[in-house]
């Protein structure tokens, strides 16, 4: 019996009646695919039009951006900003999981309703909002508001990767330890966080890459010497098309796609060791 | 041998348990206080901020209580047409998501995992990657001398190219391509729990495959596919990025419109209130959604 006339499932329905089915699934995978990665070839064109695919290839794009001091400093102020963010929204944010995971508090559903605000609010009102405020404490354009805004918005994130992480765990390993004597805090780095840190680094991986791309906030929030990438690069893209974005926006889906196989990798390690 | 009075012991259970009931709860706050520092930084960037715009959009010139920010939103022509398009930009993402989504997350959750996880990057991928890196790439195969308009000239779908970008069908398809991903993680999800076990009782039954999937399968995967509808709904309210840049100035929807008010007129008061209107529009429909479908076991991983 050939595959296409094999069953695909246990019902009746054969690989051969569901040729469609993986047609159409095809079709959408390459859509969603393609323009992801349409830019790398593109970025290697020599043309001043964005032209698919490239009639001569070259690199000047990339020398472009590598000779430009406005491009280098926004590259160095994003990559700031996305490490510092990582820094601060990961304690926290396990902090908060942890917590909530752990107690058993009446006002614990209130709390989680809090800390999502940034998931559910309108970036734009958290944009124009932080804008005001951070006018009159003189937090615009400084690397502190900008990782403050960011850590927020990244918080809820890692708070529901480590919770995930938490739920996986059997909490009474915990219990033992403190049972044996052990402090609830040297419980948690001891037995608790060690078995929850894949869970960790994928929170930390996904709040660097929050700050990292994010576009809405730092067009209000970040500016003069302290521009983020994404700033300039939402400024090109409204007012001409330089290639050169084409360069950044290549750098940018390898950075990407390289820490989210990083973090399937560390996901597929944490589910053998279990 | 000498016993300790009833009494006594009685005295001394009740001080015991009053001293764990003591420690326990000390214990609870004392946990509690973890979550501090994050609700600090939530309170300092989104809550404090979007009060503060809450009372602008109240205040009038003259720096009393005014609604006259709201008023202009009811009596200008403009407003009404930014409402429109905002929510029709949302509606149609929505329904092409649902359209290519369902297909996708029932041929994932078909697979066997080691497969499933292998073509599920294909929908990580995307969904890792900057918004605006896609978009942009959106707007160079979207344009006139742009592969898609080459390619359906070749293939006879038209025969002079045809303007796709920086109109409504450029923003819709740059959405839709941004917002796939937020469609199919929760309904792969919802599919992947159906127990295969209901399909082959519908079979067994006497129903067709097409009739079991109608009657069974589809039902059961429809609280993911809400969920997942309902977010991509709320975040497509919200957009910035996309319309501004796909849209040409022809797509404003209400963010792009509040920029506009900030940076042409300077005027908080009425960019406030757009943006108030905007936010209670969103928890008016996670709210409603919530009570009809009782999902936020869905919608935020919670059991």
């Amino acid at each position: 019996m050939s595959w296409f006339h094999r069953p695909a499932t246990d019902t009746q329905i054969t690989h051969g009646n569901r040729l469609w089915l993986y047609v159409v699934a095809a079709v959408i995978m390459l859509l969603l695919v393609i323009p992801t990665f349409i830019v790398i070839p593109m970025s290697f064109s020599d043309s001043q039009y964005l032209e698919f695919p490239p009639s001569v290839w070259s690199m000047r794009w990339y020398e472009e951006y590598l000779g430009s001091t406005k491009w280098m400093r926004a590259t160095t102020t994003s990559f700031k900003v996305g490490f510092l963010t990582m820094l601060l929204a990961t304690p926290l944010g396990t902090m908060a999981a942890y917590s909530l995971f752990v107690s058993r508090h009446r006002a614990n559903r209130a709390i989680f309703l809090l800390l999502i605000t940034p998931m559910i609010v309108p970036v734009i009102l958290i944009a124009i909002g932080t804008f005001y405020v951070y006018g009159r404490v003189g937090l615009n354009n400084t690397i502190t508001g900008l990782v403050l805004a960011h850590s927020a918005l990244a918080i809820p994130l890692v708070i529901i990767v480590v919770t995930a992480g938490l739920r996986s765990y059997d909490l009474s390993q915990e219990e033992v330890a403190r049972s044996l004597g052990a402090s609830r805090v040297k419980a948690f780095f001891l037995i608790t966080l060690p078995q929850i840190r894949f869970s960790v680094i994928t929170a930390a991986l996904l709040s660097f890459l929050t700050s990292f791309d994010e576009v809405i906030v730092a067009i209000f929030v970040s500016g003069g010497a302290n521009a983020t990438l994404t700033k300039h690069m939402f400024a090109a893209l409204r007012d001409y098309i330089d290639p050169t974005i084409a360069a950044i926006s290549t750098i940018m889906v390898i950075l990407s796609s390289a820490l989210l196989l990083l973090t399937q990798f560390l996901g597929s390690k944490g589910a053998k060791k279990r | 041998m000498d016993t300790l009075a009833p009494d006594q012991t009685r005295a001394d259970a009740h001080e015991n348990e009053a001293e764990l009931t003591r420690q326990h709860a000390r214990e609870q706050w004392s946990l509690l206080s973890l979550v501090i520092p994050a609700l600090l930084t939530i309170a300092f960037v989104v809550l404090l901020p979007v009060s503060w715009l809450f009372y602008l959009s109240f205040t009038g010139d003259d720096g009393g209580f005014s609604l006259e920010n709201y008023q202009r939103m009811v009596e200008y022509k403009s407003y009404y047409r930014i409402f429109i398009t905002t929510f029709q930009v949302s509606i149609l993402t929505t329904l092409i998501c649902i359209a290519l989504g369902y297909p996708l997350s029932f041929f994932l959750a078909q697979l066997p995992p080691r497969w499933a996880g292998f073509f599920m990057l294909a929908v990580l991928l995307p969904f890792w990657t900057s918004l605006l890196v896609r978009t942009y790439a959106w707007l160079v195969l979207l344009q006139r001398q742009g592969l898609l308009n080459e390619l359906a000239m070749h293939i006879g779908f038209w025969s002079e190219p045809v303007k796709l970008v920086h109109k409504m069908t450029g923003t819709l398809i740059g959405m839709a391509h941004i917002m796939l991903p937020f469609l199919v993680l929760p309904l792969y999800s919802a599919m992947s729990k159906i127990d295969k076990d209901m399909m082959h009782a519908a079979s067994n039954l006497g129903a067709n495959p097409v009739r079991a999937f109608w009657s069974v399968y589809f039902p059961l995967s429809l609280p993911g596919m809400v969920a997942g509808s309902l977010i991509v709904f709320i975040l497509c309210l919200g957009f910035y990025v996309t319309p501004a840049v796909l849209g040409g100035g022809r797509v404003i929807m209400v963010s792009n419109q509040i920029t506009a008010i900030l940076e042409n007129q300077f005027d908080w008061g009425a960019a406030s209130a757009l943006g108030v209107v905007l936010l209670v529009a969103t928890i008016l429909i996670l709210y409603l959604a919530a009570r009809f479908f009782k999902f936020d076991a869905a919608l935020f991983g919670r059991n």
